[in-house]
């Protein structure tokens, strides 16, 4: 590795690698116990409840885990991209931690900045897809080898949420708003992005915003591939979708960047 | 003739419709320690921003290290040592780290980085802290650890705003002793402050700073040839009467300045002047005789005092 450089854009990683080195052992306790939680009281408890052969039709004739599982992995990723792209943004951006503004006065530049702080995102959520993809391999929710492509897609998925919330998280002036990002966005968007129950399940009208928002889409995909039934096109619909969110968002994130960090 | 490592002519600076930074031309030459001296909102760190490459100017033109930091803001940064005017250290890290994560991201491979790091410790005299994390630090020796950070990448050019300020009187010669080694290795500062003492201690030339525009420029003992006399008389009354005596002393010295406590008399002589000052049956609280000094030249230039 002597010689090799890392490129700009991935130099904020030092940072976020360094603290990260320092409070490894709280984060991962966190991120890695409440799946567990979910995936055994799912599993033991509301899945052997839901056993009539009506509502199982209706899941696409999995047991209840199977079709809770996927989904979950997708919603932890979306936890943890928010997490880490509200508070970790006003805290790099803040007087108490210099991160980004000693970055700025390095070669790093604005752009760099807001790559490098979503890479450390995209690498957070990806720690956690892999572990909850090896729990609820563990708990029999797992029917195809596919499904390791869930490492892909939870990144993606949490990309397309830290791209747009880093944007605006940068301009807070205090952290009250991102309690009504955990309430009013992600906890709507936990229970009826077809995580519990499916789609069809909804009023039309809410069923067409859970369709714009990026959750659905996630679940859709990581459902495909934990049972192998994805077909190709709707794959690439998904991926699609998700990847217009991230680049609307990052472009977004560079012109609130440069307006803050750089007046 | 060298090239200067800065050149500004007729910059400016706004926020909206507010003119930070208005019109100023100056040259800083390599080797030199220039100075901006100035009191609170003069536009001394909108200038410094400007030229560290992180705040594009809003006008003029503006030259570093031989290009222009608007387009070329990483390459002139790869250059620079920057020490803002509040510290930017990675408080949740320890001091170590914060020297070694900020030399990575200039490239520095991290063997070469390891002995820097060594190196700038013991510059900043706080080794036997290195793995405590940096909030635990006190004020001054978070400043020796930004100014030691700021040297991690060998900069050509050193841009230090306030580097002083909030440090007691200790630190602070420390600091302006650390600084005089850097000069003398050849290293160009750039230094902002609102002590005098700092300016005169510090620079070879400065400008004196109001309202984002330059008022004066030249040599410490330039701007008090030029701007006001050897000595000064001190008069110190009580109850704000000051203004009021300005007239009583008409005629004893060249210039007079009055303030709200006191009356500043300019003169060659100070002790004769005094002698006048005692004859003429005034009863001041007291007598003060000083050198002048750049706190002078900024009253004379602007009317205002530097530290309100
Ligand atoms: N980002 C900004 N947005 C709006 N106004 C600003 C901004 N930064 C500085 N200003 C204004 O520009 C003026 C000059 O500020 P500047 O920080 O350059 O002064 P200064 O000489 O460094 O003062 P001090 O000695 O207090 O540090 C001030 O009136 C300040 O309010
Ligand atoms: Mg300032």
């Amino acid at each position: 590795m002597a010689g090799t450089q890392v490129p700009m854009r991935l130099r904020p990683l030092h940072y976020f690698w360094a603290t990260f080195r320092r409070q490894w052992r709280s984060d991962i306790s966190t991120t890695f116990l409440t799946p567990v939680l979910y995936l055994a009281s799912i599993g033991a408890g509301l899945g052997s409840f839901i056993k009539g052969g009506q509502v199982l039709a209706s899941l696409g004739g999995e047991d209840y885990l199977s079709f809770v599982a996927p989904a979950l992995l997708v919603t932890t990723a979306m936890q943890v991209a928010v997490s880490r792209s509200t508070y970790d943004v006003y805290g790099c951006k803040n007087w108490w931690s210099g991160a980004y503004r000693s970055m700025l006065a390095a070669p790093l530049s604005v752009g760099d900045i807001v790559t490098g702080h979503l890479a450390w995102v995209a690498a957070r959520v990806g720690l956690a897809s892999a572990f909850y993809l090896a729990v609820s391999a563990a708990f029999g929710a797992v029917h195809s080898p596919a499904a390791a492509a869930d490492l892909v897609v939870g990144p993606v998925v949490g990309l397309a949420f830290a791209a747009p919330i880093i944007a605006y998280a940068i301009t807070v002036r205090h952290e009250q708003p991102f309690v009504m990002i955990f309430r009013l966005v992600m906890v709507p968007l936990f229970l009826f992005s077809g995580t519990f129950f499916p789609l069809s399940q909804l009023p039309t009208g809410l069923r067409y915003i859970a369709y714009v928002l990026p959750l659905w889409h996630g679940v859709e995909l990581s459902r495909g591939l934990y049972q192998g039934s994805l077909g190709a096109w709707p794959a690439l619909g998904h991926l699609a979708y998700l990847v217009v969110v991230i680049a609307v968002g990052s472009m977004a994130a560079s012109r609130t960047y440069r307006k803050e960090l750089a007046p | 003739m060298t090239e200067p490592l800065v050149m500004a002519r007729a910059l400016v600076k706004r926020f909206g419709n507010f003119v930070a930074v208005d019109h100023i031309d100056f040259d800083v030459l390599p080797g030199e320690a220039f100075g901006f001296l100035g009191p609170n909102g003069a536009g001394k760190s909108s200038t410094m921003r400007m030229i560290g490459a992180t705040s594009p100017r809003s006008g003029g033109e503006l030259r570093v290290l031989g290009v222009e930091p608007d387009d070329y803001g990483p390459q002139v940064r790869a250059r620079l040592g920057v020490v803002p005017q509040e510290d930017n250290l990675d408080t949740e890290l320890s001091v170590s780290d914060n020297l070694y994560v900020y030399g990575r991201y200039f490239g520095i491979p991290r063997r070469q980085l390891r002995q820097r790091v060594a190196e700038l410790l013991d510059f900043a005299q706080l080794a036997e802290r290195a793995g405590d994390r940096v909030n635990d630090l006190s004020g001054g020796m978070k400043r020796r650890l930004t100014i030691a950070r700021s040297l991690v990448n060998q900069p050509e050019l050193l841009l230090l705003d306030e580097p002083t300020t909030g440090l007691d009187p200790q630190a602070r010669h420390l600091l302006w002793d650390r600084l005089h080694r850097l000069k003398r290795s050849g290293v160009t500062l750039l230094v902002t402050t609102h002590y005098m003492e700092e300016a005169e201690q510090l620079c070879d030339r400065l400008v004196v700073m109001d309202r984002g525009r330059i008022a004066a420029m030249g040599s410490p003992r330039q701007l008090i040839e030029r701007y006001v006399s050897r000595e000064v008389v001190e008069l110190r009354f009580d109850d704000e009467e000051a203004p009021a005596m300005a007239s009583l002393v008409n005629g004893l010295a060249p210039h007079t300045e009055a303030l709200a406590d006191r009356l500043l008399l300019y003169t060659e002589d100070g002790d004769l002047t005094a002698q006048a000052v005692a004859r003429r049956g005034l009863k001041p609280t007291n007598v003060l005789v000083r050198r002048a000094s750049l706190e002078d030249v900024f009253l004379r230039l602007t009317g205002r005092q530097l530290v309100d």
